[in-house]
C-alpha cells in the first residue's frame, strides 16, 4: 500500500519556481533518501508532505489523507506524519518527557499516565530512557535530536519524514542520531529522509532520489544508484558529496 | 530652618490611612492581574493573520500608552457621563487602571511573542496541535517567561500611579494623606510617611510577582535554585 503519493507537484517562492512537477510514490515500510544540492527543492518538497508548505498544484496523499487547507483536516493528516527538522525544535520550557507526553495528551486525548508510560517507552527506542527529566538545554545535539525523534514517534506516526536532521551535528553525534534512524528502519518504518549523508543513504535506504533545479533529476535503488549513477549531472554531485 | 517635626497629629488619621492602603493594594491587584490579563489577550490579537483585530489593538495600545493616565481617568470619569455612562469614581479608576496597564503589558508581551521562533510553532503545529493548542502550550510559556521582568516593572509602576486616583476623590492612600494633610498641616510629616509605605507596597508586589513567576516558570526557578 502506497503511503505517499505526491502526484506532480509545483511550488512557486515569489517568482521562484522551487517545485516543477514533483511526483513521488512511497510504498509501507520502504525508507526513500532524498538528495540534492542546496535550493534544489528537497526540503520544501518533503515539508509539503505534511502541510507546513502549500503547494501551488498537484496531487498529495499522505496516510490515506488527502491535503486539505482545512485546519480540522490538516491536523488528521499531520497525526499520521512525523516530521523531524534540522534545529530540532523542541519546546525549551518542557522537560525531554513533557515534550514528548504534549501530543499525545493534547491531541489524542491520552491520560497522563498513559502518555507518560509512552514517553518512557520512546525515549527508551532512542537511547535515553533516563534522560526523561532532562531540559533540552541540558542536552547535547545529538540527545536533542533523539529526543525529536521520539517525540514524532509517540504520536505513532505511518511515515516519518526527516528533514536533514544530522546538518547541525558534528559527526560523532550524527552517528548516534543515525543509529536510531537505522533502528527505525529496521523495524520497518516508513521514512522520507532528506540528507546530505551519502553512505547513509546507500547504507539504510531502499531508494535514492536526486533532486535537481525542482525536479527528480535521477532515482533508482540505493545500491545502483550510488555504484552506477546514470546522468552526468548525478555523477559530479556524488563526487563533489564524497570529495 | 527651626521646622519641628510632629508626627503625633497623624495618629489619629491612622484608621483612614490604613483602609487608604488597602484600597491602593486593592486596586493595584486588579490593576495588575487585570492588565495583564487584558494585555495578554491584545498580544495574542495583535499577532493574529487577519487586520481588523490588529488594527484594533494598535488603536488601543497607542491611544493608552501615549496619553497619561491622569486624562484617561478624566475620560472615563468626567468624560463618560456626557453620553449618558455615568460611573461611580471608584469604578472608573478600576476601568482606568486594567486599561492603562493591559496596553503596556500588551505591547512588552507582544515582543515576547515575537522573540519566539517560527520553527517552535511549526513543531507544534507538525504534532496535529490546533492554532490555541500551539498558543497555549508552545508559544505563550516561554514568550511569557522571557517578559517576566519588564512586566513586573510595569506593574510595580502602575502600583505607583494608582496614586492618581486621588485627585478624583477616591480615598486611597495618597487620598487619606491629602485630607489628613489639609486638616492638620503637617504636610511634610504625612507625606513622607506615605512616600515609607509606598516603598514598603513596592517590595512587596515585586516580592509577591517574583514569586509568582517562579511557582509558574520551571526554568526561571532552574535557573534561581538550581532545580526544578
Amino acid at each position: 500500500m502506497s503511503v505517499v503519493v505526491a502526484k506532480n507537484i509545483r511550488k512557486s517562492f515569489g517568482a521562484l519556481e522551487v517545485l516543477k512537477g514533483v511526483s513521488l510514490t512511497v510504498e509501507g515500510g520502504e525508507v526513500v533518501a532524498l538528495i540534492g544540492r542546496s535550493g534544489s527543492g528537497k526540503s520544501t518538497f518533503l515539508r509539503c508532505l505534511n502541510g507546513l508548505e502549500s503547494v501551488d498544484s498537484g496531487e498529495i496523499e499522505v496516510a490515506g489523507h488527502g491535503m486539505s487547507r482545512k485546519p480540522a483536516e490538516l491536523r488528521q493528516l499531520r497525526r499520521d506524519v512525523g516530521i523531524v527538522f534540522q534545529s530540532y525544535n523542541l519546546f525549551p520550557h518542557l522537560t525531554a518527557g513533557e515534550n514528548i507526553m504534549l501530543a499525545p495528551v493534547q491531541v489524542k486525548c491520552m491520560g497522563k499516565d498513559a502518555a507518560r508510560a509512552e514517553a518512557k517507552r520512546c525515549l527508551a527506542l532512542v537511547g535515553l530512557g533516563d534522560r526523561f527529566e532532562a531540559y533540552p538545554d541540558m542536552l547535547s545535539g545529538g540527545q536533542q535530536q533523539r529526543v525529536a525523534i521520539a517525540r514524532s514517534l509517540a504520536m505513532q506516526p505511518k511515515v516519518m519524514l526527516f528533514d536533514e536532521v544530522t546538518s547541525a551535528l558534528d559527526p560523532e553525534l550524527t552517528g548516534e542520531v543515525l543509529a536510531v534512524i537505522e533502528n527505525l528502519a529496521r523495524d520497518g518504518m516508513t521514512m522520507l529522509l532528506v540528507t546530505h549523508e551519502m553512505g547513509f543513504a546507500r547504507r539504510v535506504a531502499n531508494r535514492t532520489i536526486f533532486m535537481k533545479d525542482g525536479v527528480i533529476h535521477e532515482e533508482g535503488p540505493s545500491a545502483e544508484f550510488f555504484s552506477a549513477p546514470k546522468t552526468p549531472e548525478l555523477q559530479a554531485f556524488l563526487r563533489s558529496e564524497v570529495g | 530652618m527651626d521646622y519641628t517635626f510632629q508626627f503625633g497629629p497623624l495618629l489619629n488619621y491612622l484608621p483612614q490611612i490604613v483602609s487608604g492602603l488597602w484600597l491602593t493594594v486593592g486596586l493595584s491587584f486588579v490593576g495588575i492581574f487585570g492588565g495583564i490579563a487584558l494585555g495578554i489577550f491584545c498580544a495574542v490579537m495583535s499577532t493574529s493573520s487577519s487586520p481588523f483585530p490588529r488594527f484594533l489593538v494598535r488603536l488601543y495600545v497607542e491611544v493608552v500608552r501615549n496619553t497619561p493616565l491622569l486624562v484617561q481617568i478624566f475620560v472615563i470619569f468626567f468624560g463618560l457621563p456626557n453620553i449618558g455612562v455615568r460611573l461611580t469614581p471608584l469604578t472608573s479608576v478600576f476601568i482606568a487602571l486594567v486599561l492603562n496597564n493591559g496596553g503596556y503589558v500588551a505591547e512588552i508581551v507582544r515582543g515576547g511573542i515575537e522573540a519566539t521562533h517560527r520553527s517552535q510553532v511549526e513543531a507544534g503545529e507538525s504534532l496535529g496541535l490546533t492554532y490555541f493548542q500551539t498558543l497555549r502550550f508552545v508559544i505563550l510559556p516561554p514568550a511569557l517567561e522571557k517578559v517576566f521582568t519588564p512586566v513586573v516593572s510595569q506593574c510595580v509602576l502602575l502600583m505607583l500611579s494608582t496614586s492618581l486616583v486621588s485627585v478624583i476623590g477616591v480615598e486611597d492612600l495618597t487620598g487619606a494623606a491629602m485630607i489628613a494633610s489639609s486638616e492638620t498641616f503637617r504636610t511634610m510629616e504625612i507625606y513622607l510617611v506615605v512616600a515609607v509605605v509606598y516603598v514598603a507596597l513596592n517590595f512587596a508586589f515585586r516580592a509577591v510577582l517574583n514569586l509568582a513567576g517562579l511557582m509558574v516558570f520551571t526554568r526561571l526557578r532552574r535557573r534561581l535554585l538550581g532545580r526544578a
